[in-house]
């Protein structure tokens, strides 16, 4: 060792020498890389532990998040074996230091001291180059590309190459979003590996052989997965792009900001790249944790609906010919305080908001409004499940969700060490799972990074998943989970006597030993099924998590943005809860009497009990409530919006608010763990927080909700709640409401990528969304004389759907499976029919 | 050396009717494995391993010490997979002998099969060779109707059985691992070794591959004995082997003989080079051997002296060129097989066989440029010891070897044709019209 390093100089403290080496753990080896001596556990890939001080072997097909497959050969270094007297011998040839396991005593020497390593790295770039098209100048990677950073590093100033390259016609679309310009291609297998490995979609294959190796897809059959978009980010060369990006930008001219998506509570790290204002791509970031490198083609893709002709940037108000005509601030705030002024008012809050947002609905609603009438639940909802919130979820984040703003790190840890049953289920845990039962929850659809680690859980540690669902779906299979079959509406039945049906006894038995039940939102929807699953979980000693589907949603419990809890979980009907936070916000006293949840709040103000409504971005149709458009026409409405919308039709007042890439803020994922997230772009455009903050002002009030950091500071002094948990009130396990007498019970949820607004303005995402079909079981196929792809016709309480019939092999017969709201089916508007519904199906066109 | 030639596998190849079983039962068919069931187990392997063959595919790894590195039994199966894939340019032994023999390789299959603890054996074959496909088939079948192969093979207890299974017809599925994706259905691309496939082959389960020749020899190890074997050939390079002579040979074709026999004893025993012509350079072991010369006709034919003279014995397909041909030709048309063979998974390879090839086409027009050879050189340097299996480091035994020995023909090539140099019509055997080219496009 030549190198010492002095305490003084931030090296180890210790007594000779400053070279003392980390202790070696009792599963590592030790291997000499460049000289370097270094500890790394057993297993590691000698690539691995090279990076681990800092030498970079150069790579192409290596990917830390891919199985090793050595095909690129570019990683090559000298690799010299102890013999038994512990001497060195080197290999005959450079070995391959991405496959190549790290084993005590090895001694390695890259690029950096091995001429021979060097020499054939230059070697295999010279190769790679030799039927390399050179394009970088109109290359979309250009500037970020691999290739060309390593021809640079570890390759040769001039190609020697002067016969003639291989062409192809470019480039060929493998999806309605991705092309593959094969002549860029270099083949190291990245974007079929992760097809096959992480998505479980093997739809993107190598075809040919030898010079004409290509990468292809199966004919007629395109790369349809929702995690497309990932092969391009780790495709190291331009061969895939994404049409929306396609030749918009050089990546030189964009400016990064790291963000969190907004479209799930998966809670992902973003990257989001503008150029002069305008958004024009996201990425995955690198989050361990949450999403590894990964992320869905929805957060990566749906950004453009922010933008749409529709968008709203001024504030409104309506005036006497009922039309909207656009005012200034201050007319508008006045406006909207004159009309809430002494009114019984209400507050919807969208499950799109960020925790910040929500967290100043909640206060706006109980300290000037003075009521506890607030829901963030724009979907369909029960008291059985206000109740399972604020006794299993509320309050049980992940314990290192540390590193993130103080303030914000309190909306999840208000009661971290809190009583309820499932504390703080995170990714980690799913991975260790020995088995995770899901209920009324559809990761691939839902919550797709959970569906991603729960297939890694399934393919790394053997971990078992178990669904009650009414049939298998593709997510199901590729997480190699197994059906416990459920007809929608009887899911409580199921859970009460899992043991009682032939799968869910293997459920049952596997849950006991380290098992984690998942819920899903849906799940409101059986009566008696959120106790039920918290009942087992508490029965098996099993875990228990709820996975919203929304971003917002998490967030806003922690918030307070919900009837019966103050922020942190706090019961609004414990006189210590509404103490603690009278005292931060410096308001005599609080309301007592648990608010109206989101579908009481319509129905009020439809029959004018309440007669005022403040909105915060909800669709009215997501509510599932036939009288909501009653209410808004009734009510006062003040609507917080982004974009046209039937609240705004409607509203008496208009306040436009931020975009997610004009704000900053905070979601809190489905783990609870708070995921912030930074203002991309600067405009005068405000976040939630900061309108209500003006109306409060407006109407005499001081909320303190003008900037993140006085919300933070609010959390902050807020701290953890550490009193006992919201009682339970509600009496659950009514019996199933059936408001149809048709034959078949409907199972429905939304698919990821849909008809819903947030993916406007995106075509080529839309062309990957799967088809709007109905399945049904091939019992019921035949008893309706339908074939695959035959048209059946769905008609609820509210209308009909004809769409093409799929045969689901273990559906549960008589039901029948729609999606929520995709294309030519939207099941609130068109069948007036909610989950576990009674519908008619009917061979299509004969209804 | 006592005799010269030693029939073995090729004992009674020109018998009418050779293949079937009642042929082979007058030959002493089956009487190895009877004599094997009645051993251990662990007898039989320890009786192959004393035998110290060694593998006839190429390597030479010794074939009872393979079998004896498989992971040990655990309850679960265990696999035989014999490799006829025989696609190497030259090589013609297996094909032959498993139409003409084909129960010598069933009774070694099930000799071998008993030995390792398996079931069930593959063989998997090169899927051009129809008429052989059927062949097996056919043995196979008659050597189940037999009793040979089944359940409780002749009341023994042990179940035997084996798939043929025909592959697409590429060489790389020669390669163990590449063969073992071919038969499970994957593209014929190879694996990462660790595992190796005494470990984790055949659908992750503990797996020998051996070829053709290796296995059917072993019937008659245990019919005679290890020390019968070892009696013939040299210490390190015991028993016999199917020599094939091909090319400018007065009677080319299988010569059944010692290992450690010399090229000179073969092409005596061939009738010398053809009328009129001489030797110019030779191949020992099929295209993937470095070529050699009139130099080294008296290196004796087993695996460590021929590697000493700078090539491989490989699988003793002895390609004979006599003066008429142009070295740069023949390199050209080995470079076009890799190219056409290689399977792209690895980047030397696949591309560094695209470039090679492109200049051995530009040579032989005679369009070379000045530092071609030199970069030739370079290339094969950076393709050998660097791709991920040995078809590339294959590819560059005949570019190398052929410049190491003749390099100013390929000097020529930066201005005259192969063609005017070596005209093509003086080294055929037939008469030709029209003399093909290599167009020098790639027409995978
Ligand atoms: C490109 C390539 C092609 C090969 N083709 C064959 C073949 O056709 N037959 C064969 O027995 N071995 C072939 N081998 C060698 C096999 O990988 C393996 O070493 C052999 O089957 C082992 O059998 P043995 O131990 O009986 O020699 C090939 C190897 C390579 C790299
Ligand atoms: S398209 Fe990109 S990721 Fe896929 S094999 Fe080619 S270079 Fe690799
Ligand atoms: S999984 Fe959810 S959070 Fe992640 S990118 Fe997709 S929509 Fe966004
Ligand atoms: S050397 Fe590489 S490209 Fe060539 S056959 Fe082997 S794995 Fe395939
Ligand atoms: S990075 Fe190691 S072979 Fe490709």
């Amino acid at each position: 060792m030549t190198t010492t390093t002095s305490p003084g100089a931030g090296g180890n403290s210790v007594s000779e020498g400053g070279d003392a080496q980390v202790p070696k753990g009792p599963n590592e080896v030790t291997v000499t890389i460049d000289g370097v001596p270094v500890n790394v556990p057993k297993g590691t890939l000698v690539i691995r532990a090279a990076e681990r001080i800092g030498i970079e072997i150069p790579r192409f097909c290596d990917h830390p998040l891919l199985d090793p497959i050595g095909a690129c050969r570019q990683c090559l270094v000298d690799v010299a074996l102890p013999d038994k007297e512990g001497t060195p011998r080197p290999m005959p040839k450079p070995q391959a230091s991405c496959t190549m396991v790290a084993s005590e005593g090895m001694v390695v020497n890259t690029q950096n001291t091995s001429a021979v390593a060097d020499k054939a790295q230059h070697g295999i770039i010279e190769f790679l180059l030799v039927n390399h098209p050179l394009d970088c100048p109109v290359c979309d990677k250009g500037g970020e590309c691999p290739l060309q950073n390593q021809s640079m590093s570890n390759g040769r100033p001039d190609s020697r190459y002067e016969d003639v390259k291989r062409t192809y016609p470019k480039p060929i679309n493998v999806s309605a979003q991705i092309l593959l310009d094969r002549d860029r291609c270099i083949l190291c297998t990245r974007c079929t590996r992760f097809a096959d490995e992480i998505a479980g979609d093997p739809y993107l294959v190598l075809a040919e052989r030898g010079g004409l190796q290509q990468v292809s897809i199966y004919e007629e059959k395109p790369f349809d997965s929702y995690f497309s978009g990932n092969t391009v980010q780790i495709c190291p060369v331009g061969a895939l792009t994404g049409a929306a990006y396609r030749f918009r930008s050089r990546p030189f001219d964009l400016v990064s900001t790291s963000s969190v998506c907004e479209h799930c509570a998966s809670g992902c790290g973003i990257r989001t790249d503008h150029r002069r204002g305008v958004v024009l791509r996201r990425m995955g970031l690198n989050t361990p944790e949450v999403n590894a490198e990964w992320n869905c083609d929805k957060g990566r893709w749906a950004f453009t609906y922010a933008t749409q002709p529709d968008r709203i940037e001024l504030p409104m108000v309506r005036g006497d010919d009922g039309d909207l005509r656009v005012v200034g601030w201050p007319e508008a705030l006045a406006v909207a305080a004159k009309g809430l002024a002494g009114s019984r008012a209400g507050v919807l809050v969208g499950g799109r908001v960020s925790a910040e947002d929500a967290y100043a609905y909640g206060k706006f609603a109980r300290t000037v409004l003075g009521t506890n009438d607030v829901d963030f639940r724009a979907r369909p909802h029960t008291a059985e499940e206000a109740d399972f919130l604020a006794r299993h979820v509320v309050g049980t984040g992940v314990p290192e969700a540390a590193g993130f703003s103080e303030g914000a790190r309190g909306v999840s840890e208000g009661a971290a060490e809190g009583t309820g049953g499932g504390t703080g289920v995170s990714y980690a845990d799913l991975e260790q799972a020995k088995a995770v039962l899901l209920v009324g929850f559809e990761p691939e659809d839902e919550s797709p990074i959970v569906f991603l680690r729960l297939r890694k859980a399934f393919r790394k540690h053997g971990t078992r998943v178990f669904s009650v669902a009414p049939f298998t779906s593709r997510g199901l299979k590729k997480m190699g989970g197994t059906l416990v079959p459920t007809a929608p509406g009887h899911e409580a039945e199921t859970l009460r006597a899992l043991a009682g049906s032939k799968t869910g006894r293997l459920a049952d038995e596997a849950l006991t030993d380290g098992g984690i039940v998942l819920v899903g939102e849906r799940l409101a929807q059986t009566p008696g099924a959120l106790t039920a699953a918290a009942g087992l979980a508490a029965a098996k000693g099993a875990r228990l998590a709820w996975v919203p589907r929304r971003a917002g949603e998490r967030g806003a419990l922690e918030a307070g943005a919900i009837g019966h809890l103050l922020p942190g979980g706090r019961p609004v009907t414990d006189p210590a809860a509404r103490a603690e936070v009278a005292a931060v916000w410096e308001s005599g006293s609080l309301p007592q009497t648990p608010g109206r949840d989101s579908a009481s709040i319509i129905a009020a103000a439809a029959d004018g009990t309440l007669d005022a409504l403040v909105v915060g971005g909800v669709d009215p149709l997501d509510l599932a409530l036939p009288e909501a458009a009653a209410a808004l026409e009734r009510a006062f409405v003040v609507s917080f919006e982004l974009r046209e919308s039937a609240v705004t039709a409607v509203a008496d007042v208009v306040l436009p608010v931020a975009p997610h890439a004009h704000k900053a803020g905070s979601f809190v994922d489905w783990e609870g763990r708070v995921r912030p997230f930074e203002r991309a772009l600067s405009s005068n455009a405000v976040s939630d927080y900061r309108a209500i903050d003006m109306l409060a002002s407006e109407m005499g009030h001081f909320i303190e909700t003008r900037t993140q950091a006085e919300i933070q500071a609010q959390f902050e002094a807020l701290g953890p709640w550490s009193g006992q948990r919201a009682a339970a009130t509600a009496t659950p396990a009514t019996p199933v409401v059936s408001t149809g007498a048709g034959e078949f019970v409907l199972a429905t949820w939304a698919t990821l990528l849909d008809a819903g607004r947030m993916q406007d303005g995106e075509p080529f995402l839309a062309g990957t969304a799967p088809r709007t079909v109905a399945r049904v079981s091939p019992r019921a196929a035949t008893w309706l004389g339908v074939g695959e792809d035959d048209t059946v016709t769905v008609t609820g309480p509210g209308g009909a759907v004809t769409v093409p019939a799929v045969i689901a092999g273990d559906m549960v017969d008589g039901v029948v499976w729609l999606p929520t709201n995709s294309p030519g089916c939207s099941v609130y508007r068109d069948l007036g029919a909610r989950a576990g519904d009674h519908v008619n199906v009917t061979k299509g066109g004969l209804a | 050396m006592t005799d010269t030639l030693t029939p073995v596998l090729t004992r009674f190849w020109d018998v009418p009717e050779s293949w079937k079983l009642a042929t082979y039962e007058r030959h002493d068919g089956y009487r190895a494995l009877r004599k094997a069931l009645t051993m251990k187990p662990e007898e039989v392997l320890a009786e192959v391993k004393d035998s110290s063959i060694r593998g006839r595919g190429g390597a030479g790894f010794p074939t009872g010490l393979k079998w004896s590195f498989m992971s040990p039994p655990d309850g679960g199966p265990r696999y035989l997979v014999v490799n006829a894939d025989e696609s190497e340019p030259g090589t013609c032994k297996d094909i032959p002998l498993m139409m003409a023999n084909p129960h010598e390789l069933v009774e070694g299959a099930a000799i071998a099969s008993y030995a390792i603890g398996c079931e069930k054996a593959f063989i998997y074959l090169r899927g051009e060779v129809v008429h052989v496909y059927r062949r097996l088939l056919s043995a196979v079948a008659e050597a189940r109707a037999a009793g040979y192969l089944g359940r409780d093979v002749l009341g023994s207890g042990a179940t035997l059985d084996i798939v043929v299974h025909a592959g697409a017809g590429a060489y790389e599925c020669g390669e163990e691992t590449a063969l073992l994706d071919s038969l499970e259905g994957r593209r014929g691309q190879p694996r990462s070794k660790p595992p190796f496939p005494g470990a984790q082959g055949l659908y992750a389960r503990p797996t020998s591959v051996n070829n053709v020749e290796s296995i059917a020899s072993v019937a008659g190890i245990l019919r005679h004995g290890a020390d019968w074997f070892k009696s013939m050939g040299t210490e390190k390079s015991t028993g016999f082997g199917i020599f094939s002579l091909s090319g400018h040979v007065a009677h080319p074709g299988q010569f059944e003989a010692p290992l450690g026999i010399t090229m000179r004893e073969l092409l005596d025993l061939a009738g010398g080079i053809r009328q009129g012509h001489r030797l110019k350079f030779w191949t020992p072991g099929g295209s993937s051997t470095p070529i050699l010369t009139e130099d080294y006709l008296d290196v004796p034919l087993d695996f460590d002296s021929v590697a000493a003279a700078g090539s491989m014995l490989g699988t003793r397909a002895l390609q004979v060129f006599d003066e008429t041909v142009s070295v740069v030709r023949a390199v050209a048309r080995w470079t076009e097989f890799y190219q056409h063979e290689s399977c792209g998974k690895c980047t030397p390879c696949r591309e560094g066989t695209y470039w090679l090839r492109q200049v051995m086409t530009r040579l032989e027009h005679g369009k070379g440029s000045q530092d071609d050879v030199d970069k030739l050189l370079d290339m094969c340097e950076n393709i050998l010891g660097r791709a991920f299996c040995a078809l590339g480091d294959a590819a560059t035994m005949p570019v190398t070897s052929g410049i190491k020995h003749f390099r100013e023909e390929f000097e020529a090539g930066m201005h005259t044709p192969a063609d005017v140099l070596f005209p093509l019509a003086n080294s055929a055997l037939f008469e030709v019209s029209d003399t093909k080219e290599s167009s020098g496009m790639v027409t995978t």
